[in-house]
This record gives structure tokens, sequence and C-alpha cells, in this order.
């Protein structure tokens, strides 16, 4: 019968489940977690500051599909991973949080470091523990681990207070470690519902989202847009689903979407929208989205369908499993006007990015490090953002291969993500680079990682979009508030190069490169981290553009501002 | 203090049961989900159930009725109650609940 501390049980529960790394901070009401962890083959990553541990094991987790840790020390330790915590709530990422917390017996007394984990977690976490006793850690931290992995994924928090990391249990014989619960299978009678539904429908649209990628169906969804003519639009976190070349994938859609992208959502007659959840950056105005759709909701939330829109009929079940029962309900369909008319958007309509054969320029860069990077590592590569134009350029045109290769802040549209989460992925998937693509306003919100990312060795090159602003709200500015470019600039350019080098990381400025591409290949192919700078004051607006609380059919297209409708229906119905 | 008015008028509305885990951080999760999804509740009552008691002698279960209005959104609001872990089963009852007539009494 073991009798060990909370920490030590805490420690190994953590082993036997598999946990490798995990990123953090110490402090005093964590301390006694951190002298059993130093007995542990479990590697500590010290980050900088905690919400960049959150980060961290954000990236891991997104990368692998497999919950990751990161701790922290109770009051400005905890409220600092709130952020990361957030983010991954709405972008669905599992990791688990354990916070040091003031002993048991001073909990409600504004002790030194105190401060309500558990209340201020509650609205952020898909759950959250405070454990009372070393025993009921047995039960806890494995039911963390289930609960974060299981169904819809997301974060859970475990809050510790000292005294029950130092007090002693005794016990019979370990927990198993927790897993998540088999994935919810389809009701039959639900999907020859959806079957039917779309099996009469003439002008059928695929949306697919993070959901479809992290469950991997993408390989269903493949099949039913040869079979049935589906053609395919994905989130910012759907993007990989379906294949990068085809006729029949209109890529993302929403705000920054290709007109051809929102022309066919606003064309179609049947919506079939796989595990996302309707949020209004891909939508835009809920009252005229798809505005000729039934809408068929497959998602693993059962709160998802029927949140934003009624459903004709909806599927709470795996995306995965019910994309392939439905495959397996539906008839071959030609659909071929449907096909000829999406791919005539598609060539009409398709994106056209500016300077994209131009390295130096702020589309033209993206894709050269696309390249490059293929160059090294194959088309399949870890690619990370920060939260700004770079990372709808980034979502635009890098060649998205495979689903769960583009890890970006999407829900919660977290500047600072960027360089922790690639930090993060490079220590999960060690042996190949990750290439994080940020903006000078991004990269300062997190800047301290670049010790980190020193420290570990980690491969994760970051390409840095240096425009000396805040680039999408001065673009919101200059097109939404009559050009007053207020609060957004930076008067104080850091040198970045210089900035890097002061944390020990290689970094070089693209404009000095003969050959940017070539350049960016070899920093890529090295060991380590690396930093590359790319000039970009004169950049272009992010376009196709949706202006906020606008409708999809109305974009945005050109430099000048104007707001074009992008709808042709008399060709749609040609088509039914 | 009056003694409760047994012909006060009963609050109209759905009443919510919940049967849920029995710690201290339930009522927040539970009252903190209708503040955040924006959802008005009229009225609230909790007691421990008394054949349920926990291990550690603390009651392991409670249950929590929740008084609510009719509202398209209510399906909505019962499926994220129902994402809750520590709550362990839902109950809707359009008629209500004579724990809210009881406690009308006593605003009488």
């Amino acid at each position: 019968m073991p009798t060990l501390t909370g920490a030590e049980i805490i420690v190994r529960l953590l082993e036997r489940q598999g946990i490798e790394f995990l990123a953090g901070i110490p402090g005093g009401a964590n301390l006694p977690l951190y002298d059993a962890l130093s007995h542990s083959r479990i590697r500590h990553v010290l980050a900088r500051h905690e919400q960049g541990a959150g980060f961290i094991a954000q990236g891991a987790a997104r990368a692998t599909g497999r919950p990751a840790v990161c701790l922290a020390t109770s009051g400005p330790g905890a409220t600092n991973l709130l952020t990361a915590i957030a983010d991954a709530r709405l972008d669905s990422v599992p990791i688990v949080c354990l916070t040091g917390q003031v002993p048991s017996p001073m909990l409600g007394v504004d002790a030194f470091q105190e401060v309500d984990t558990y209340g201020l977690a509650i609205p952020v976490t898909k759950h959250c523990f405070l454990a009372r006793s070393p025993e009921e850690l047995l039960r806890i931290i494995p039911e963390a681990f289930r609960i974060a992995a299981s169904g819809r994924p997301g974060p859970v928090l475990v809050d510790l207070p000292r005294d029950v990391q130092t007090g002693l249990a005794s016990f019979d014989a370990w927990p198993e470690p927790g897993l998540p619960d088999a994935p919810p299978v389809p009701d039959p009678l639900a999907v020859a519902r959806a079957a039917s539904l779309i099996g009469q429908s003439r002008r059928p649209l695929l949306l697919l989202g993070g959901g479809a990628a992290r469950s991997g169906a993408h390989r269903a969804a493949r099949l039913l847009m040869e079979r049935c003519g589906l053609p395919a639009v994905s989130t910012l976190h759907g993007l990989g689903c379906a294949p990068a070349d085809h006729p029949l994938n209109l890529g993302m859609l929403g705000m920054h979407a290709a007109r051809a992208a929102n022309a066919a959502l606003e064309e179609c007659d049947l919506l079939l929208a796989v595990g996302c959840r309707l949020d209004d950056r891909a939508t835009g105005r809920m009252d005229r989205f798809c505005p000729d759709a039934a809408l068929v909701h497959i998602d693993i939330d059962a709160a998802e369908i029927g949140k934003r829109r009624a459903t004709q009929a909806a599927v709470a079940a795996d995306a995965r499993l019910a994309l392939e029962a439905l495959a397996e309900s539906l008839e071959p369909a030609p659909r071929l006007a449907w096909r000829v008319r999406v791919t005539t958007l598609g060539e009409q309509w398709g994106l056209r990015p500016p300077g994209l054969d131009d390295p130096r320029s702020a589309y033209g860069v993206i894709a050269a490090a696309a390249r490059a990077a293929a160059r090294t590592d194959g088309p399949d590569v870890l690619v990370a953002t920060d939260v700004g134009r770079h990372q709808m350029r980034t979502a635009q045109v890098w060649p998205q291969v495979r689903p769960n290769r583009l890890l970006t802040s999407g829900g919660l549209g977290t500047m600072g993500f960027g360089l922790p989460a690639a930090i993060g992925a490079a220590l999960a998937e060690p042996g190949r680079p990750v290439l994080c693509v940020s903006g000078d306003g991004s990269l300062l919100m997190n800047v301290q990682e670049l010790a980190t990312a020193v420290e570990q060795g980690a491969r994760v090159k970051i390409l840095l979009m240096d425009n000396g602003c805040l680039g999408l709200v001065r673009q919101q500015q200059e097109l939404f508030m009559g050009g007053r470019t207020f609060g957004s600039g930076f008067s104080a350019r850091a040198d970045y190069v210089a900035l890097a080098r002061a944390f020990g990381m290689p970094a070089f400025d693209l404009a000095a490169a003969a050959d940017p591409e070539t350049a960016m290949a070899e920093a890529f192919a090295a060991p380590g981290p690396c930093l590359i700078r790319c000039a970009v004051e004169d950049e272009p607006h992010v376009l196709p553009m949706v202006p906020p609380g606008g409708a999809n059919c109305e974009m945005i297209c050109q430099e000048a501002g104007t707001v074009e409708t992008i709808t042709a229906k008399e060709a749609a119905h040609a088509c039914a | 203090m009056p003694a409760p008015d047994a012909n006060a008028p009963a609050p109209a509305g759905t009443v919510l049961e919940l049967t849920v885990s029995n710690h201290p951080g339930v009522m927040s999760q539970v009252c903190g989900l209708f503040a955040r999804r924006a959802f008005n509740v009229e009225g609230v009552a909790c007691l421990p159930l008394p054949d349920a008691a926990g291990e550690d002698g603390g009651g392991g279960l409670s249950r929590i009725w929740l008084l609510l209005r009719e509202d398209q959104r209510l399906v909505q609001i019962v499926r994220q109650v129902e994402k809750l872990h520590d709550v362990r089963a839902t109950r809707l009852l359009p008629g209500g609940h004579p724990v809210f007539s009881a406690l009308a009494a006593h605003l009488a």
C-alpha cells in the first residue's frame, strides 16, 4: 500500500498518463509540486510568463490532439493563465492546468497570492476542480484528462491548495489513466433524415469545421465531395480537410473568404455543416446567411445544434462517424450543373492575392516560406500564426494539405498566441521545424518566450511581418472609421533582429538576403530557433472583407473599400 | 416575522429540476452559466438529497430547482446545463413545482 504526498501522487499520475513534458512557472503555492517534479522523468519547460506556459501546452495539444499540461502558482500565476485557458475553451483544445493555491485553512482570508481561481476558471474552462484532500487526487487527476479529451475537447483546471500537495495519502492501487470516452455514435434515424434531405437537394454545400479536422472526418468528406457533387468550404480550423487544389474546394468562408466561397453559400439550397459552431466571423449576419438553404448540422456537442440557427436535420455525434454513415446512406449523384457552377465560381472569383510572386511582399513572403518549408520538410508543415493580417493571409495562401496543421487562435483571437504555441508544437513534434508567422504587434505580447525557445532549443522559425502598427485594427480604421488611424501605430519601432539576438536567437532581415526563399530554406533546415524579419509597411489590405456585422454576400474586394454585392442568383437557378 | 400566506399565488413559469454533485462550487457553476448565456432565472431553491450521503459524509448529491420563463432559448440553455459535469440529471417541469409556491408564500 503506497503512502505518498499529494504532490508525488500528481507527478506519478502525470507519468502514468504519458505526459512527456509540461510548461510552467514555480511559485510559493506550487513548490511542493515542483519539488516532486524534480525527481520525475517528465521534462519541465520553464516559461517566462504563465500565459506562455498555457499556450505552450496548447501548441502541444493542437499538434498532437492529446491533452497537454501547464503549471502555475496561485494568485498572479493563475490569473496569467486565464487568457490561454479561455482561448483553449473557444477553440476546443484539451489542456490540463494545475494551479497552486494557498493552504486550505487560509482559503477565503485574502492570504498572500490568494485569488478565487476556481471561481475565475468556471466561465472559461470545460470543467474545474478544487482539490480538498490528497486522496481525492487519485480520482480528480485522471478525471481531468478524461474530461479534457472526451467529446468536444476543452481545458480543465485543477486548483491545488498547498496542504493538499504536502499531505500524505495511503491507497491500495493506482487508478487507470484518464482516457477519452468512446466518441458518440450517430443515431441511424437522424442520419437517414439528413441523407434524405441531402439526396433531394440540388445545390448542397459542405461546411467543414475544426470538429471535422479533429475527428479525422476528412477522408469521408473527400469521398462525399466526389461521389455526391458536394462542394466544400471550410472554417479557419477546418482548413486542410478538403483537398487543397480540388475544383470543388472553395476554401475558407466568411469575413476574409474568396468571393467564390461566399457566393456558393448564397446560392446553395442545403448546407451540411460539420463540426463547426457557425460563429459570426464565418456566417456574417445570421439572418442573411445561406438564405435559400436548409441546414443539416453535425456536431459532437448537442448544444451547438440549433444554437445559432434552427436545423432541418441534425446529428449529434462524432463528425467522422456521422460523415461515414452519411456516405454509406447516400446514393452517388452527379449534380453536374452545380459542379460546373461551383467550378466556374472558383475560376471567376477565386482568391488572387497581390504580390504572390514577390517574396518580400506581405502575401509573397508567406508563399515563399511555404515553398522553403516544403523543401526542407515536405509539404506537410506545422504552421502557427498570431492574430492579425498575417494570420488571415496565412489562412488564405498557405497550401493546406492536411487537417490540424494550422495552429491559430480562431475563437478568442489572442495576440501573443503564436510564439509559445509554436514552441509547444516543436517540443511535441521534435525533429521538424514549426513555422510561426507573426506580426510585430502580436510578437510583443509574448516576446519573453523568445528566451524559452532558445533555452529549449525549440526548432521554431519565426517569420515576423513588421509593419509598425496593429495592422488589422488599422485596416478597420481605414475602411470603417473614416481613415482616422488613432492609437494603432508604433512610433517607437524595435529592431527585432537585434532583439532576437539579445535573447541568443539567430536572426536576419529578409531585405538583406540575396535570395529570400533560399535564405528561409537554410534557416528552416538549421537546428534550434530563428527569427526572420520581413518589412511590410506598404502592405495592402487583407481582402476580400465582409464589413463587421454585415452579410457575407456583401464584400469589399478593392483597396478603395467599396462594398460589392457578390450574388449571381440567376446563374444559380439555371442549375436547378 | 409574519406567517407565510398559504393562499399566495404560485409563481408562473417552467421549473428546471437538477440533480447535482454536492460541493461548494456547484451553485456557482449553475447560476453562472445562466448569467453568462444571458438567460434569466426567476427563482432558485436548493437542498441536499437526504438519501445520497457521500463517502465524506458531506452529502453526495443535491437538488436544485430553477424557475424559468418559457422562452424559445429554453432548449438551448437546458443543453448547456446538461454539459456541466456536476449536473447528473435534468428534468423539465412545465407545470412548475410546489417548492416555489411555498417560497412565494413567504413574500405575501
